[in-house]
């Protein structure tokens, strides 16, 4: 750990750390994710990101098993984001699933405004906003040349031509270019309950407060002409 | 031409020489768990309808893949930049004679995002999902997933319901709210599953001698990673060691398939790292599969079956190309379109392979097909579209 960091660390009362750590072993899905660890490191062997990153899936499932709260604080910090979700680490013997334990991680990082969320997740905004707000996730009209460079002249292509080329397949529900098929209101509506019912709006509160009170405002009048009870 | 059913007979029985798991290795049956809760009352189960095909699992048990009447859960990464993988699997059932409904009352299954940002929760994904199901049971449609992460992530939900009353109550509520009642499909079913339990009668339409062709497959993650037992593991592909998906399709068509190093290996796609960190999905994508393939096996294509693994394999090799000395790009289609091409499908018109990144025309010239006129009749369409604002490709002109 730096300097910086270690006095970042310092700073922060080891209850508050504790209270994090307390929060990831309260989730429904911790006590199926985490069984012990023979410290084989198949799990290493197998991850993608610990090839290209300072990160070890076998070290989270190890301090989350050795309840090291310092470390675990440290990992929510940083390392959590390096994960590419792949669970490939399911190879595990113990049937450890160390994705799932940073799934979980994350999750208390974003619903406790730690700054690594904001970080990691810059950038990010306008795919939450398309997700929760379309109910599809990076649709046509996100594929701009600016966006993908390194994506070649086909996203350039695509995008000079978006229009005519979604018109150009035949599934009647694809002709759209803000979303990738047509959505019914009803359904969207739906989802916009589901948003408001389990508390995933107050996540995106603490992570975005700017993208919080787009979403509120579209999401609201929908739920309002629907009859939906807002409080 | 008509379909002769049944198509697959199960391989419920270890052979001489081919691996088995034995019975230590036997995992819970959540689809046994599934009807139990049904039974009990807990929800109403979506039963796969007949007729349907049995295909063998990892856990040495069976799986009931739904023929037809289907309920296309849609991919929002697939109908936004490869819209023809889409195509191609209704193209598919079209051909097949099969009746299928391709709802608007779908939302995506959200995954991508959660696995991205962790912005929702185990509440919010599971209500999202059991949302997806009761609309697929008030249609009449019995659900096939189309993107590999929806079908993973729905498993992971699947076995949280099963295991946490709390969850299902929670998730029951919301649903009241909506008027829907809580549903859960017998068998969570992938489209890939779909083609590999029809892939003979597949092989029976081709139009194509694919005899030279070599391909190599790349197995999508989130399809035999996350909750593994029902995955398809077949004695006859591989042994029955790895997850016969896409294999087992390509070599009843008979294109050969080689084997590389890396097969195991993730695609790279990492879910956040593709749309805001992607110097590391290039990364690996090319180092190691892209070039690992090339060096063992130098396919003519590569084939693999789900949103994440085409996009990434795809799109990050323009990049990589562009550094001196990187050789020409291998060609990424979803089975799903290597199929209709077999078949004798447009490879614009279905295939929309103007989508893809990496050259897919010498792939096209040694299938003995002739891209320039096909990509010259589709030049026609979008004249005649652009013409005629408001008008669209049909299906028969799609053919």
């Amino acid at each position: 750990m730096s300097a910086t960091a270690a006095a970042k660390a310092a700073a922060v009362p080891y209850s508050e750390k504790e209270r994090l750590f307390s929060a990831v072993k309260a989730d429904l899905r911790f006590e199926d994710y985490l069984y012990g660890c023979y410290e084989c490191g198949i799990c290493v062997a197998v991850c993608p990101s610990a090839r290209f990153y300072d990160f070890s899936p076998r070290r989270i499932a190890q301090a989350v098993a050795r309840e090291d709260v310092e470390l675990v604080w440290e990992q929510m910090n940083g390392e959590i984001w390096e994960c590419s979700q792949c669970f490939s680490c399911l190879k595990c013997p113990r049937k450890n699933n160390p994705g799932g334990i940073v799934t979980i991680m994350r999750e208390v990082a974003v619903r406790n405004g730690l700054h690594s969320a904001q970080q990691a997740l810059e950038g990010y905004s306008r795919i939450i906003y398309k997700i929760m707000s379309t109910g599809t996730q990076v649709s046509p009209d996100m594929i701009r040349p600016e966006a993908f460079p390194d994506w070649g002249p086909t996203a350039r292509e695509t995008a000079e031509n978006l229009e005519v080329w979604r018109r150009a397949m035949p599934p009647e529900t694809m002709h759209t270019t803000s979303t990738s098929w047509e959505v019914d209101d009803r359904t969207l509506t739906e989802l916009y309950l589901i948003w408001h019912l389990t508390g995933v709006l107050d996540m995106i509160k603490t992570l975005d407060e700017s993208l919080h009170m787009i979403l509120v405002d579209v999401m609201e009048e929908k739920l309002e002409e629907a009859g939906y009870p807002l409080s | 031409m008509p379909i002769n059913l049944p198509v697959i007979q199960p391989a419920t029985q270890a052979r001489k020489g081919v691996f088995a798991r034995g019975p230590e290795e036997a995992a819970e049956s959540l689809r046994d768990r599934t009807l139990e809760l049904g039974a009990k009352g807990e929800w109403i189960v979506h039963r796969v309808p007949e007729p349907c095909l049995e295909v063998p699992t990892r856990s040495s048990g069976i799986k009931r893949v739904p023929l037809g009447h289907t309920w296309h859960h849609k991919s929002c990464g697939q109908c936004g930049h490869i819209p023809g993988y889409s195509t191609s699997i209704f193209w598919l059932h079209r051909k097949l004679g099969l009746e299928y409904e391709d709802p608007r009352d779908q939302t995506s299954c959200t995954a991508w995002n959660y696995y991205a940002s962790a912005t929702a929760n185990q509440a919010a994904q599971a209500a999202v999902a059991l949302r997806n199901f009761a609309a697929a049971h008030e249609s009449g449609y019995y659900p096939l997933i189309h993107c590999a992460t929806s079908y993973g992530h729905y498993k992971e939900v699947r076995a949280e319901m099963v295991h946490h009353q709390a969850l299902r109550d929670q998730v029951r509520e919301i649903l009241k709210k909506m008027g829907k009642p809580l549903v859960m499909p017998e068998e969570i079913v992938h489209y890939s599953e779909w083609i590999y339990a029809v892939r003979h009668e597949i092989a029976k339409r081709k139009v194509l001698d694919l005899s030279g062709i070599t391909a190599t497959v790349h197995p999508a993650c989130h399809y035999y990673k996350l909750v593994q037992e029902d995955a398809i593991y077949d004695p006859d592909v591989y042994g029955g060691h790895r997850t016969a998906i896409v294999t087992g399709v390509a070599q009843a068509l008979g294109v050969t398939v080689g084997d590389y190093s890396t097969w195991f290996d993730c695609c790279g796609f990492g879910f956040r790292h593709i749309l805001v960190q992607r110097d590391f999905s290039r990364s690996f994508a090319v180092q190691r599969k892209i070039e690992a393939m090339r060096d063992e096996v130098n396919p003519d294509v590569t084939l693999t079956h789900d949103t994440g693994c085409v996009t990434t394999l795809d799109k990050s090799q323009f990049a990589a190309q562009a550094h001196t000395g990187v050789r020409a790009a291998i060609p990424v289609l979803s089975e799903a379109q290597f199929c209709a091409l077999a078949m004798g499908a447009h490879p614009y018109r279905v295939c929309q392979l103007h989508w893809h990144a990496a050259d897919y025309r010498p792939l096209l010239e040694k299938m003995g097909i002739d891209w320039r006129e096909r990509w010259r009749e589709f030049e026609d369409d979008v004249a005649r579209l652009k013409a005629n604002p408001g008008t669209y490709l049909t299906w028969d002109d799609a053919g």
